[in-house]
């Protein structure tokens, strides 16, 4: 029988993981939709409406989604993570209540009047509220990286009364690991947006229907928007490992798979390994090279998962803290090769909208169509790297997850939420595809009701 | 005042926002089946609370963040004692919330009817449970000395609280019926109209009784809770009054006010207290032993006094935008 630690695990995994593959989408197709409707107000082409139209219907059925699975991660906390509320609301609980008053009342409020202001509004202001929107959305994503930034590098806290109180609001909202995560993940939103605006647009380019036109300049808008995003997600998240590597150090160990500390470091391209002996049975490796891409030097040193792991003893007490190896190594491997995909997908994009307008390989638009996919590998792999090579610590070096979890919900009932969560998440996926894959195929002149 | 009865007011005047606003689309929810005789009007009632609904919910997400921050032990001993009701709220919560932006975006009657019924079950489940939940919260239930409640789900479902759930079903009912009354025209508001008055007396029968209830077997009996009481009471009877006259704005501001009263009365029969100990008073979770530090306090109350008001003015600016009512003839979003 599994115990409550483990199902809650499974729980917050899969429904984190699953409310993850709306937000960046929403993230960064808020900001898309409404530079097109800015587009439209300057032009006052219809066309340009249409376009905006079509892309906001999307929006809102993939809107709709986060917002119903979002509601589990602010109840979850307390429901299956009670030890950790008591432990960490005096922090925690303030950027999540900020991102509600700030930010899902902004999103929430504009987006109705978006949706149904249409002929209610002047041009301007119904832009100004899908901007509003585009603002909201981004703002929760501020604030909930706020909340995830203190899990990973806690600053501008004392441990008093038997737990963690805050001393330090600004320490907070400086948090180094925040100012990284946050661009990483709003360029990740970009991207995301970006994809699925270019692999949409080149079905309907493929299959040479009606509002060419449309699909030609959403197609060049996504090309510009993928190609600033998927290269600025590369940049900030390769200063976000130079920074990991300070504060977070078993992290990219365990995410580079270096068990003994070198000088300089070697990169393994791949690697197979063996926890439980605590080695790399094999590994494909380039000398230097990690403490290159940690430094900007080749040399330095790179701490092992070993010595983390001795040093960490004598910090914490006897315990475990190598996070699982293969897993963060693999995720980060993943993450950094989509990525880079990502980027030359988006360059050769930007290349055919300019110099091939109206004839791109049809070979090429097929490709990406299926590349509508990458960006939510990436981020997914992302999500897995940050979070489970965190572990064993819900909160860096303050508590366990062990220690986090609620002692009074007994598995039975884990378990049954577990299952009911992953029955309705199964089944509103499918519906959610089947709206996506209806609209999305339909074209941008059809009527939506 | 200390800011600890500060942020008891503030939580309180989040849940009077929530169950004001909310109770009247749960309302709606509830009266899909009931009020809508074809697609046309079935949509015509979505479409009534389609722009404002989304924001309505956030007061519902701010009032838990709001206890998760002020009093962290008040939202993990709810939240992990009341499990399995919150699942089924979640469950309830989430079906309702797609179906809105789900329903018509496909003609088939099948599949406009699944999200028709899952609007109509997100919206009664969600009422019930919260009924049920805030009974509970002052009904008292069994915390020990470590703050946890262990009892599960069985011990939540007494008489009592049920009959608290089917009060806030009934009183979120004829709320959205005034609301419908309001936003509407034609046949769909007269027949809102006559099932309003049904629903009346009900919910007179069903609150007066728990009211009574409450204060027989509960430890509420404050004088804040009972003017509040009294004051529902009579917003109740003359929203039956300004029903039959037709004051549509009226009945629907008694409905608002005998929902604010009601929060009002369950909260000031429960200062200092949040969670009542059925086990020992002494367990109880008061704003003292469950609240944030005093900086916290602070740093979110500077953060409410700022922000509140600017989401009550676009918030408000929102509803005045979707002020005319609806028609057949009208465009429907959703």
């Amino acid at each position: 029988m599994m115990d409550s630690l483990v199902l809650a695990r499974w729980q917050f995994a899969i429904t984190t993981v699953y409310h993850f593959f709306f937000v960046p989408l929403t993230l960064g197709l808020s900001l898309l939709v409404a530079i097109m409707e800015t587009r439209y107000v300057r032009s006052g082409d219809e066309s340009d409406k249409r376009m905006t139209k079509f892309w906001g219907t999307l929006f809102l059925i993939n809107f709709a989604m986060g917002v119903a699975t979002g509601l589990v991660q602010e109840f979850q906390f307390g429901m299956n993570w009670s030890e950790y509320s008591r432990f960490m609301g005096d922090i925690f609980g303030v950027p999540l209540a900020i991102e509600a008053l700030l930010a899902f009342f902004l999103e929430s409020v504009f987006l109705g009047v978006w949706i149904f202001g249409w002929d209610k509004l002047p041009k301007g202001l119904h832009a100004a509220t899908i901007w509003l929107v585009a603002i909201g959305s981004n703002l929760s994503a501020f604030w909930i990286l706020v909340a995830n930034s203190f899990m990973q590098e806690p600053m501008g806290y004392a441990l008093r009364n038997g737990r963690a109180e805050m001393t330090d609001f600004g320490a907070l909202v400086t948090n180094p690991n925040l100012w990284h995560q946050f661009p990483h993940v709003f360029f990740a939103g970009v991207s995301t947006a970006a994809f699925f605006v270019l692999g949409i647009s080149a079905y309907h380019l493929l299959r040479k229907n009606g509002s060419r036109e449309i699909f030609e300049r959403s197609f060049k808008m996504a090309a510009i928007y993928g190609l600033i995003g998927a290269s600025l997600v590369g940049l900030i998240g390769h200063a976000q490992g130079q920074h990991m590597i300070k504060s977070q150090p078993m992290k990219m160990a365990a995410a580079e798979a270096i068990w003994e500390s070198e000088d300089p470091a070697s990169f393994s391209f791949v690697a197979l390994i063996d926890q439980g002996d605590q080695t790399n049975i094999f590994a494909l490796q380039i000398p230097a090279l990690a403490s290159f891409l940690s430094y900007n030097t080749f040399s330095g040193e790179i701490k092992g998962i070993k010595d983390l792991q001795a040093a960490y003893e004598a910090q914490y007490g006897p315990g475990n803290y190598i996070p699982p190896v293969a897993l963060n190594f693999w995720s980060f491997r993943i993450m950094v090769g989509v990525g880079s995909l990502m980027v030359l997908l988006a360059l050769y994009s930007l290349y055919l909208a300019i110099k091939k307008r109206g004839a791109q390989p049809s070979w090429f638009l097929k490709v990406l169509i299926f590349a509508i996919a990458l960006p939510y590998i990436a981020n997914s792999v992302g999500w897995l790297l940050t979070e489970v090579g965190r572990q064993p610590w819900i909160v860096f070096g303050l508590q366990k997850v062990q220690d986090a979890v609620s002692p009074n919900v007994p598995p039975g009932a884990v378990l049954l939420s577990l299952v009911l969560f992953a029955v309705l998440y199964g089944a509103l996926m499918v519906a959610d595809a089947y709206l996506l894959g209806r609209y999305a195929r339909q074209g941008a002149a059809a009527d939506t009701h | 005042m200390d800011l600890n009865t500060v942020w008891f007011l503030l939580v309180a005047v989040l849940f009077i926002g929530f169950f004001f606003l909310e109770g009247f689309d749960y309302g709606v929810g509830i009266l899909l089946p009931f009020l809508g005789k074809d697609d046309t009007d079935r949509r015509i009632l979505i479409n009534t609370i389609g722009p404002v609904w989304d924001g309505n919910e956030v007061w519902m997400i701010t009032a838990g963040g709001a206890m998760f921050a002020a009093f962290p032990h008040w939202y993990a001993t709810m939240f992990s004692g009341f499990y399995l009701a919150l699942l089924l709220m979640l469950l309830a919560l989430i079906m309702r919330g797609v179906s809105f932006e789900f329903r018509s975006k496909d003609r088939r009657p099948a599949w406009r009817s699944l999200w028709d019924w899952s609007i109509f079950g997100g919206s009664l489940v969600s009422a019930l449970l919260w009924g049920i939940a805030i009974s509970n919260l002052f009904r008292g239930v069994a915390i020990g000395a470590d703050m946890q409640y262990s009892g599960g789900l069985l011990p939540l479902l007494n008489p009592f609280s049920l009959l608290g759930g089917l009060v806030f079903v009934s009183l979120f009912s004829l709320h959205g019926a005034n609301f419908v009354c309001l936003k509407t025209k034609g046949e769909l508001r007269d027949r809102a109209h006559a099932l309003g008055s049904k629903i009346w007396l009900g919910a007179v029968l069903l609150t007066v009784l728990f009211v009574i209830w409450a204060f027989l077997t509960t430890d509420i009996v404050r004088l804040g809770a009972i003017l509040a009481a009294l004051v529902a009471a009579v917003a109740l009877l003359a929203e039956g009054w300004f029903h039959k006259q037709r004051q549509e704005g009226w009945a629907f501001g008694m409905t608002s006010l005998t929902i604010a009263s009601a929060v009002v009365m369950v909260f000031a029969g429960l200062y200092p207290r949040v969670m009542i100990s059925s086990l020992d008073p002494a367990y109880s979770l008061t704003i003292y032993n469950a609240s944030a530090s005093p900086y916290t306090l602070q740093i979110m109350t500077i953060v409410a006094v700022v922000f509140v008001p600017i989401v009550l003015i676009y918030q408000g600016w929102s509803y005045w935008v979707f002020r005319q009512r609806l028609g057949r003839e009208d465009t429907l979003e959703y």
